[in-house]
């Protein structure tokens, strides 16, 4: 259990690090991925833990993608 | 098969998603409280590296060696380099307050970089985007006398030759040159990964050499001085015309007709 409760510790720490560029500010990334966290805080089957934790990182992916493309894009306006 | 040591010079810049505001003296652009970032052409020049050690064996490549000048925070902009994969990087120290170095005078210091470190690769942004002089790379090619690869959108290593596909006008171009070389980046060359927290922990234990100018031999002047820096005008906002008519007599009045 208490293995789960670190890796669940550590992928909140990285969304919250990733949250700081949010577009939208940090404030609200960080409510909106609080909520999202307490809410599935009383989740007790393991299955159930890990299955949260690979959505979480899915939505970590997502988001180092939605910086790329708007870096991307910003980018491309400027020089092409 | 040949090592390539690779050097990857990386600028801090204001970040790109910020509206840069020019200074009450129009001296400059005002960097005082502004967020930085990697310049995104360095950006791809670091994941290039790190992709060719990915893309052959650890050996390939023997060492990705990060390089800043500029204030004390550009330690910061080195650290994302190594947590996205550098190996170490130097830092050469300015002051805050200190112009910054003109083109050539960076590939002046870069050029006795890639003396002192033995390196046969240099990977560099195109250019940087807060003054885009889109210079440092064809003048480092030049002073040390080596094959160049500006604009790169795809990079191969075959033996001790590097294939490059460039960007050019309205097309690509492929070129081969023999190492040592010079690459710049450009912006559809790869995807940058992001420099996630446990990487920049990892980083913090990477080493991380300060050096300051003086360190360096060459010594010269800014040539060129910066008079005066205005904001582009703003820009005027369109009319509406109800009918054809309207429209062809705004266009008399205007004298396209």
């Amino acid at each position: 259990m208490s293995a789960l409760r670190y890796q669940v510790k550590g992928i909140y720490k990285e969304l919250l690090f990733l949250g700081r560029s949010y577009p939208l500010g940090y404030d609200y990334f960080r409510t909106r991925c609080h909520a999202a966290f307490s809410k599935a805080a009383n989740i007790t089957d393991e299955e159930e833990v890990k299955k949260r934790i690979e959505l979480a990182k899915y939505v970590k992916k997502e988001i180092e993608a939605l910086y790329y493309l708007k870096k991307y894009r910003a980018i491309k306006r400027m020089y092409t | 098969m040949s090592t390539l040591r690779i050097l990857v010079p990386v600028k801090r810049v204001i970040d790109y998603a910020v509206k840069p505001r020019v200074n009450k003296a129009q001296t400059a652009v005002e960097t005082a409280g502004v967020k930085h970032s990697m310049n995104p052409f360095d950006e791809l020049s670091v994941e290039e590296s790190v992709r060719l050690r990915e893309k052959h064996t650890a050996k390939t490549v023997e060492d990705i060696l990060a390089l800043s000048i500029g204030p004390p925070k550009a330690a910061d902009t080195l650290r994302t380099a190594m947590a996205m994969g550098c190996d170490r990087s130097i830092h050469i120290e300015m002051a805050e307050k200190d112009e910054m170095l003109e083109p050539l005078q960076v590939a002046k210091i870069l050029k006795e970089v890639v003396e002192k470190e033995n390196r046969n690769l240099v990977i560099l942004g195109k250019q940087s985007i807060d003054d885009d002089a889109s210079q440092t790379g064809q003048m480092l090619a030049g002073l040390l006398g080596w094959g160049q690869a500006y604009g790169a959108s795809e990079v191969t290593l075959e033996g001790d030759q590097l294939k490059v596909r460039r960007e050019v006008d309205g097309g690509t171009e492929v070129v081969k040159g023999k190492l040592p070389m010079v690459v710049t980046t450009d912006l559809r060359l790869n995807e940058p990964r992001y420099a996630s927290l446990p990487n920049i922990m990892k980083a913090k234990k990477k080493k991380l050499e300060k050096k300051k100018l003086e360190d360096f031999q060459f010594r010269a002047e800014n040539r060129l001085k910066t008079l005066k820096v205005t904001e582009p005008p703003p820009r005027q906002g369109g009319g509406k015309v109800e009918n054809v008519d309207g429209l062809i007599s705004k266009l008399k009045e205007l004298g396209a007709l």
